[in-house]
C-alpha cells in the first residue's frame, strides 16, 4: 500500500486572482454551449488560488445556510462540510468534469459546488424554490447536475457508483464515491468493494474520516483500520492526513490516473475534521475536541499562500449574497 | 412453448437488439444458465454482457441502477424472489427514486426478475410471494407474468418503458405451456369473477372450469398482469356488471392484492371475498404447503360460498 502521510511547508506563491467576472447561474444557463466549469470555480487561476476560491465559496455558502436556518428561512435538515472543504476541492479538481462521475452523500454541498459552481441552484434547492437544481424535489442531500449525484442513504450510493463506472468505462470515465467513517458500518460498501474489484470498475472510493458519525465518535463505531479496509479486496489504497487542498489534489490526481489507466478501483483515505455540527446545533463534542478540530481548519493556512485572499473572499461573498437574494425571490416549488 | 422458453427467447431478442444491455445475476452463465434455466444460452451468445455476480443481491441491484442511469440498461435476475428483501433499499431508495428526485434529469431502465411462489417444498425462505412489499412504491412498476398471456411480451413491454420494473415470475409456472388469453374462462354474464395473478391463475382457471361444469356457476377469471400501480379502472371494466367477486393470491393475507381489488370495487359489487396464503411462514412439508396455499378445491369452495350468499 502507498501511504502518503505528508505535511509539507510550501513557499507562498506569488499568485494573482486573474480577471474576475461575476457570473450568476441563471446567466450561465443562457450560454450557448453549456460546459462544466466557469469563472466561479476559477479555472483560469493558479492551483492554490483556484482551490482557495472554491473552498471559500463552499465555506461561505454553508455558513450562510446555517444562518438562514437560524433565521427560520430553511426547513428540513442540512449537513454542512465546514472544515472538510479541502477534500472536496482537492478530489473534484483532480477529475475531468466533462466525463467523470461523482456520487456523494448527505454531506454533499462541498462536492457539489466544487464540481458545478451552481451556488444559486444549490441554495434555491435547499430553500425549496422552483429554480433549485432539482426543482425543489431533492433538497440538500438529493442533488443532480450533469454527472453529479447525491443521495441521503448511507452507503447505498456505493454499488450505484460501481455500476455507473462500468457503464462509462469505455469512454475512459472514472466514478468517484464519497463515503465517511460512519459509512464504514454499511454492508453495501463491502459488497461494492468486492464487485468493483471483480468487474474491474474504475471507481475511486474517497473516505472522509472526520472521526465522528453524527454524534458518535469513531472509536465506538469503527473496528480495525479504515485505511486498510480495501486492501484484502486487492484494491490499491492511498491515505493522507494533512487537510492541504493542493496536496489532496495531487494525491487524488495520482489515484484518478491509476483508476483511469488500469480500470481498477482505488481507495483514497482522507483524514479530516468536521468543524461544524452534524446538521444544526447538534454538536455534543467537548470543547477541547472542537478546539482540536478548528486547529485543522484548511482555510487559514491557505490565506498565507494566497496573497489576495481578501479580494477572493469579497468575490465569494458577493456570489453567495446574490444567490440567496435570487433564490429568495424565486417561487416556492409546489409541484 | 413453455413459459421459461418464452422469457428466455425475449431475453435473447432484447440482447440482440440492444447492444448496451447487460444481464446480471447469480449463477446465470452457462452451462448452468440460472437456477431455473431462464438465462440458458445467453452467456454463450453474449459473453461480454451476461455477468455472473457474487451473492450480493442489494449491490447487484444498485450496480444495475448505476449502469442504467449512465446509459447501459440492465436486467437483474434474483435467484429466488425471497432474496429481494436484501435489495429493498436499492429498489426503494435508489432505483425507484432517482428519476423523480432528480427532477426527471435521468432515467433508470432496469428490470428485476424475481421467481416467487411455493408448491415446490422449498420451505420458509424459498417459497414466498413477497411482491406486495414492493407494490405501492412510487417509481416502480410491478408486473406478474402468467401463462394465459405472453411472458416474453411482458418483458419487452417492461424494457420499452425505460423505467424500473419488477417482474414476478412463478417457479412452478416456468414449466407450463404458454396458453394465451383465449384459454381464460370468460363466460358472458358470469355469476362470479375471480381476480388473481401469477401462479394462482392456473388454479383459478381449473376451479372456474369445474364450477361451470359441476355446479353450473358461470365463473370468469381475470388474470392481472400489472400489480402496481394498481390498474383499478381496468379491473372495474373487466368485472363489468358481475356482483360477486373473489380475489385470490398466494402471499400472506392482508395489505395485498385482495385489499387493492376491494378498494377498486368499493360500491360496485355486492359480494366480495378473498383467499390468500397463510399468515405464518410456508412449511417445507409439500402436502401441508398444498393445504395452505389457495388451490383448486379451496377456490372452488370459496366461490360456492360466495354464490350461496345471494
Amino acid at each position: 500500500m502507498n501511504e502518503h502521510a505528508i505535511r509539507k511547508d510550501r513557499d507562498v506563491p506569488a499568485s494573482s486572482l486573474g480577471e474576475l467576472r461575476i457570473v450568476t447561474t441563471s446567466a450561465l444557463q443562457n450560454l450557448a454551449l453549456p460546459k462544466a466549469g466557469n469563472t466561479l470555480l476559477g479555472f483560469e487561476l493558479p492551483i492554490e488560488v483556484r482551490l482557495y476560491q472554491q473552498m471559500m465559496l463552499i465555506r461561505l455558502v454553508e455558513e450562510r445556510l446555517l444562518d438562514l436556518f437560524s433565521q427560520g428561512l430553511l426547513f428540513g435538515t442540512t449537513h454542512t462540510s465546514i472544515g472538510q472543504e479541502a477534500n472536496a476541492v482537492g478530489v473534484v479538481n483532480a477529475l475531468d468534469r466533462d466525463r467523470d462521475i461523482i456520487w456523494s452523500n448527505h454531506r454533499c454541498h462541498g462536492h457539489f459546488i466544487a464540481y458545478s459552481g451552481e451556488v444559486e441552484g444549490l441554495i434555491a434547492e435547499i430553500m425549496g424554490r422552483v429554480t433549485g437544481i432539482c426543482g425543489g424535489r431533492g433538497g440538500s442531500q438529493h442533488l443532480c447536475f450533469r454527472n453529479f449525484h447525491s443521495n441521503g442513504i448511507q452507503g447505498g450510493i456505493a454499488p450505484v457508483a460501481v455500476g455507473s463506472a462500468l457503464a462509462r468505462k469505455d469512454e475512459g470515465a472514472v466514478a468517484v464515491v464519497f463515503l465517511g467513517d460512519g459509512t464504514m458500518g454499511e454492508g453495501a460498501v463491502y459488497e461494492s468493494l468486492n464487485l468493483a474489484a471483480i468487474f474491474g470498475a474504475p471507481v475511486l472510493f474517497v473516505i472522509e474520516d472526520n472521526e465522528i458519525a453524527q454524534t458518535t465518535p469513531k472509536n465506538l463505531t469503527v473496528s480495525g483500520s479504515i485505511v486498510a479496509r480495501a486492501e484484502p479486496f486487492g484494491i490499491r489504497s492511498f491515505a493522507y492526513d494533512g487537510n492541504d487542498p493542493v496536496e489532496i489534489c495531487e494525491l487524488a490526481q495520482e489515484a484518478v490516473s491509476y483508476v483511469r489507466a488500469e480500470s481498477r478501483p482505488c481507495w483514497l483515505y482522507l483524514r479530516t475534521e468536521r468543524i461544524g455540527p452534524h446538521s444544526k446545533g447538534d454538536d455534543t463534542r467537548p470543547a477541547l475536541r472542537l478546539e482540536q478540530a478548528r486547529a485543522r481548519d484548511p482555510i487559514p493556512p491557505m490565506r498565507r499562500r494566497v496573497a489576495n485572499f481578501e479580494e477572493i473572499d469579497a468575490f465569494c461573498r458577493s456570489v453567495v449574497d446574490r444567490a440567496v437574494e435570487s433564490a429568495a425571490a424565486a417561487a416556492m416549488a409546489r409541484g | 412453448m413453455r413459459v421459461v422458453e418464452s422469457i428466455n427467447r425475449a431475453l435473447h431478442d432484447l440482447m440482440e437488439a440492444n447492444l448496451r444491455l447487460v444481464i446480471l445475476g447469480e449463477d446465470i452463465i452457462d452451462p448452468y444458465g440460472g437456477a431455473f434455466k431462464v438465462t440458458k444460452g445467453l452467456s454463450s451468445a453474449y459473453r461480454d454482457r451476461v455477468w455472473t455476480t457474487p451473492i450480493s443481491e442489494g449491490s447487484i441491484v444498485g450496480m444495475a441502477a448505476g449502469l442504467a442511469l449512465k446509459g447501459r440498461p440492465a436486467i437483474v435476475e434474483l435467484m429466488f424472489g425471497d432474496f429481494i428483501a436484501l435489495a429493498a433499499d436499492q429498489i426503494i431508495n435508489h432505483a425507484a427514486k432517482f428519476r423523480w428526485m432528480y427532477n426527471d434529469q435521468v432515467e433508470v431502465p432496469i428490470i428485476i426478475r424475481a421467481p416467487m411462489g411455493g408448491r415446490r417444498g422449498y420451505g420458509p425462505t424459498h417459497s414466498q410471494s413477497l411482491e406486495k412489499h414492493f407494490c405501492g412504491v412510487p417509481g416502480l412498476t410491478v408486473l406478474a407474468t402468467h401463462e394465459y398471456a405472453d411472458p416474453g411480451a411482458l418483458l419487452h413491454r417492461a424494457f420499452a418503458s425505460r423505467s424500473p420494473h419488477l417482474i414476478i415470475e412463478n417457479k412452478v409456472m416456468y414449466s407450463r405451456p404458454v396458453l394465451g388469453a383465449a384459454a381464460l374462462p370468460r363466460p358472458p354474464d358470469a355469476d362470479i369473477v375471480i381476480l388473481t395473478y401469477g401462479g394462482c391463475v392456473e388454479h383459478a382457471v381449473a376451479a372456474a372450469n369445474k364450477l361451470s361444469e359441476e355446479e353450473e356457476i358461470a365463473t370468469a377469471v381475470v388474470a392481472v398482469e400489472q400489480l402496481s400501480p394498481f390498474p383499478g379502472e381496468d379491473i372495474l371494466s373487466q368485472v363489468g356488471n358481475c356482483s360477486r367477486v373473489i380475489a385470490v393470491e398466494e402471499g400472506s393475507p392482508g395489505w395485498g392484492f385482495a385489499s387493492e381489488c376491494a378498494r377498486a370495487l368499493i360500491g360496485r359489487v355486492k359480494h366480495f371475498s378473498a383467499l390468500a396464503g397463510p399468515d405464518h411462514p410456508i412449511p417445507s412439508s409439500r402436502e401441508w404447503e398444498d393445504d395452505l396455499l389457495p388451490g383448486v378445491n379451496a377456490i372452488q369452495a370459496a366461490c360456492i360460498d360466495l354464490f350461496t350468499r345471494g
